[in-house]
């Protein structure tokens, strides 16, 4: 036989299910972390959702953070945070909400710029100018948060339509985690937390759902085909089974996330970072959370085969 | 036995030339596409402002304005109507969407309420259907009165919805004519909800001119100054009633705002221009705007500054006096010029305010996002070097982990990205930077249909099946598996799609297309490479 990159060996017999209340534990943790910290330390909201002005120049030198926090604090706009962003020469200006209602944006962004070219001299370019206003930023907020819970209800009916309800709540469990902890994950680091960050979030959930449909199809199949199985061991039969491509679709994600990750620009790496974390934080949940879940949810495998075959899609059992 | 029906493969054949065909135009710079005739496809992706760079902004139609403007005139006419009956009363004001006022006089009630009634105007077109819905409908304003002789005059739910529309009709087509005077190319201005405007401003120059034009009202009128009482009497709360003290947009050495007393009543308004230019002063070689009434306006500019010549008149705009010149002769021919220490910019800018219009109301600017052009290219610049590695490192990946059966799954990888950008371009759905993500990240999705498929005919031919059986079973089980797995991913980016905004939304629409792309080209064209493959083989083994 040719040579073949194998992650993982041909035939695995991993008890994943034995370390399910260890893994159940940690992951509580984890998520009680997740939520505490978001509720001391907070996040760092950008301007979609905690309103006000951020302006993105480029400089003609490498910027002297110092001298232009000095040249912008005198003008009194009220907190000014200065970050370097990418590169020397970028650097990215935050001007609170308070600072910033919509009669005196223009007004500001005037003084900025002269305050700038006074202190940095001239030649600063800006690359991008973002104003929110409070009206705005609440909707967004609103919008956003609607997303993602219409995203897990939907998500989770379809589970639920398509395989049993203890299918469903597991995943959408496992979906829980991954938003909860992502969203800790942006607590933890400070990295500004905005509207693509949501979408970091949503296409995590849509990657996790994927990878937890795999195990639970094959699931479903291997509860027609062993039907005195416990279940705990046809879940890690199934979970065993499937492992070869959870890692494979996996890497393979990861691959293109670096990619973004190295080349995608400053712009896009916040998006980047999130779905990293998301693709692997997604495919632990499906493994140690969505499927252990089951065991929980005292799903039976005797006396299903009529109940399944009325499902939409549902192929026949294998002789 | 293993069998593709004719006309399937014709279908799988003619979408991906399709596809080929709309991608194609993408592959050339816009300048060499435009030349070809009208039949060859020549559309090319639509590019979201963040990548070509521009200006987003979201308006709103301050509704509050309005109201304040009626309830205002409201107060005028209330007074000049009871004043000519003699109708004695006090307390007259405006607050929240009412006028109140107390008569001094109770048996002269009925008759107040009879003339105040007078005052309603019916209202037209939809605000009427939408009050007669909400039960009310007909005159704009409900007089009610209460037995200790308070009257009050409500301006109805129905009028302020109508003057709302109204508004934001008469809005967008100034703001389309002034971003017109401006030579934006092919700016997208739309409604939003109710007291909205979208304006998209792709590859700006000079954004801060766009919003100066736009924060404006350009509502200008020419006011007598009233010279009977000075400015110091008037700030010391001397003001006639019939005046108002105003800022000019000049400063005193103080650096403060000189004032000016002007009359209320109005001489001529801004709607009276049919035209206004930038030029230069003859004497002075300042800027000036030189402005042209219409022959009603003509006619009363022409009265007024025959009866009131030696004196001073007001140039107000948006409630500030650009400048107060004395008449020194009667102006009849309808024409004339301002100068208000302008610069070249600033004349123009006036110029092009007064040619396009007043607002209804003030619009403001609640949300912004410009991006610079040098931006842009950078972000397109990355995007494409992160979507080449993405791709490469993919198809290696595979070949390394499935061989040469990974040519199928690597060929319908490039072959979803040619459906993908044909699709975008049909569509002509706007590439964001986000969606650039989008396909980056759809490449690796993209091959989980055939990571599935070449995993379960591994575990077939590991079962003992034969090569050809375990082909077919691979792709028939996969296969449920592959549209539950995408269809729940496909669930989430619709929601991103009709919650998100702006870029994000470019995101839900490359990652749905690009999981549609991908299902289609797993299924059938991967399945059937091989399948050709292996019948023209035919292995006795296979080594996936």
């Amino acid at each position: 036989m040719a040579f073949r990159l194998r992650l993982v060996p041909t035939k695995t017999k991993i008890r994943f299910t034995r370390f399910r209340t260890l893994a159940v534990s940690i992951s509580s943790m984890l998520n009680a972390a997740a939520i505490v910290l978001v509720f001391t330390v907070g996040l760092n909201f950008g301007v979609d959702f905690a309103g006000g002005l951020m302006i993105d120049v480029k400089t003609p030198k490498p910027a002297d953070l110092g001298v232009m926090r000095t040249a912008l604090g005198e003008l009194n706009l009220g907190e000014v945070a200065l970050q370097e962003f990418g590169a020397s020469d970028n650097v990215l200006i935050r001007i609170e909400a308070s600072a910033t209602d919509e009669a005196a944006r223009e007004k500001i962004l005037i003084q900025v710029r002269d305050a700038l070219n006074k202190a940095v001299g001239p030649g600063v370019v800006e690359r991008r100018v973002e104003f929110v206003g409070p009206k705005v930023s609440g909707e967004l907020i609103e919008g956003s948060a609607i997303a993602l819970i219409l995203a897990m209800i939907a998500i989770a009916v379809y589970v639920w339509f398509r395989f049993e309800w203890q299918f469903g709540i597991g995943g959408v469990i496992a979906l829980l985690h991954d938003a909860i902890t992502t969203i800790g994950l942006f607590a933890v680091t400070g990295m500004e937390f905005n509207l693509t960050t949501v979408a970091a979030v949503l296409t995590i959930i849509g990657f996790s759902i994927n990878d937890t449909v795999v195990i639970y199809d094959r699931i479903r199949e291997n509860m027609r085909k062993y039907k005195v199985m416990p279940i705990d061991e046809l879940i890690d039969l199934s979970i065993n089974e499937t492992l070869s491509r959870t890692v494979m679709t996996v890497s393979t994600v990861v691959l293109t996330l670096l990619a973004l990750l190295v080349f995608g620009g400053e712009v896009i790496r916040g998006f980047a970072i999130a779905m990293l974390w998301g693709a692997f934080v997604g495919t632990y949940s499906s493994i140690y959370v969505a499927a252990p879940i089951l065991v929980y949810g005292g799903l039976k495998v005797r006396g299903r085969e009529g109940a399944d075959g009325d499902q939409a899609g549902a192929k026949p059992a294998t002789p | 036995m293993i069998y593709f029906a004719q006309w399937k493969v014709w279908l799988i054949a003619a979408v991906i030339v399709l596809g080929v065909v709309f991608a194609l135009p993408n592959a050339f710079p816009a300048k060499s596409v435009e030349g070809l005739p009208n039949w060859v496809p020549s559309r090319q992706l639509n590019l979201g402002l963040d990548l070509q760079g521009g200006s987003h902004l979201l308006l709103e139609v301050e509704t509050e304005a309005l109201v304040r403007e009626r309830l205002e005139n409201l107060v005028d006419a209330v007074r000049q109507t009871l004043r000519r009956d003699q109708i004695g009363y006090t307390g007259l004001g405006a607050a929240g969407r009412q006028v109140t006022l107390k008569l001094r006089d109770l048996p002269q009630l009925d008759k107040a309420r009879d003339l105040l009634r007078g005052l309603a105007t019916p209202i037209a077109g939809v605000g009427a259907q939408l009050g007669a819905i909400l039960g009310g409908g007909g005159p704009d304003i409900e007089v009610e009165t209460a037995p200790d002789g308070t009257i009050t005059l409500k301006l109805t739910e129905a009028a302020v919805l109508e003057a709302r529309r109204k508004a934001i009709q008469q809005s967008i087509e100034i703001v389309r004519r002034r971003i017109d005077e401006t030579g934006v190319r092919e700016p997208t201005i739309q409604q939003q909800g109710a007291e909205r405007i979208l304006v998209q401003l792709p590859g700006l120059d000079d954004p801060d001119r766009v919003k100066r034009l736009l924060g404006r009202t350009a509502k200008m009128v020419f006011r007598l100054v009233d010279a009977t009482v000075s400015v110091e009497e008037a700030r010391a709360g001397r003001l006639p009633p019939g005046s108002d003290l105003l800022d000019s947009t000049e400063n005193d050495s103080a650096g403060r705002p000189l004032q000016y007393v002007v009359r209320k009543q109005v001489m001529v308004s801004g709607e009276s221009l049919v035209d206004a230019q930038p030029s230069f002063d003859q004497r002075t070689n300042e800027p000036v705007v030189s402005f042209r009434f219409d022959s009603v306006g003509a006619k009363r500019f022409g009265e007024v500054t025959q009866q009131n010549v030696g004196r001073p008149f007001a140039i107000v705009l948006d409630g500030k006096v650009i400048s107060a010149p004395v008449i020194r002769e009667p102006i009849l021919g309808g024409s004339g010029q301002i100068s208000g220490r302008f610069t070249v910019q600033g004349a123009n800018d006036l110029a092009v305010l007064l040619r396009a219009g007043a607002l209804p109301a003030p619009l403001k600017i609640i949300e912004e996002r410009t991006v610079g052009p040098e931006l842009g290219s950078d972000s397109i610049r990355a995007g494409t070097i992160a979507a080449f590695v993405a791709v490469i490192a993919v198809i290696a990946f595979m070949f390394l982990s499935y061989g040469p059966f990974a040519a199928t799954a690597n060929i319908a990888l490039a072959v979803n990205m040619v459906l993908l950008a044909a699709a975008m371009t049909l569509l002509q759905a706007t590439l964001t930077l986000p969606g650039i993500a989008g396909i980056v990240l759809t490449v690796g999705m993209a091959v989980d249909a055939n990571v599935l498929i070449f995993e379960r005919i591994r575990e077939e031919v590991r079962a003992g099946k034969t090569p050809f059986n375990a082909v077919e079973a691979g792709y028939k089980r996969a296969f449920v598996t592959i549209l539950d797995s995408n269809l729940t991913t496909v669930i989430a980016a619709i929601l991103l799609y009709q919650f998100g905004s702006g870029p994000v939304r470019g995101f839900a629409v490359t990652l749905t297309i690009g999981i549609i792309a991908s299902m289609f080209t797993a299924i059938t064209l991967s399945r059937l490479m091989l399948v050709s493959w292996m019948r023209w083989a035919r292995p006795t083994t296979i080594a996936i």
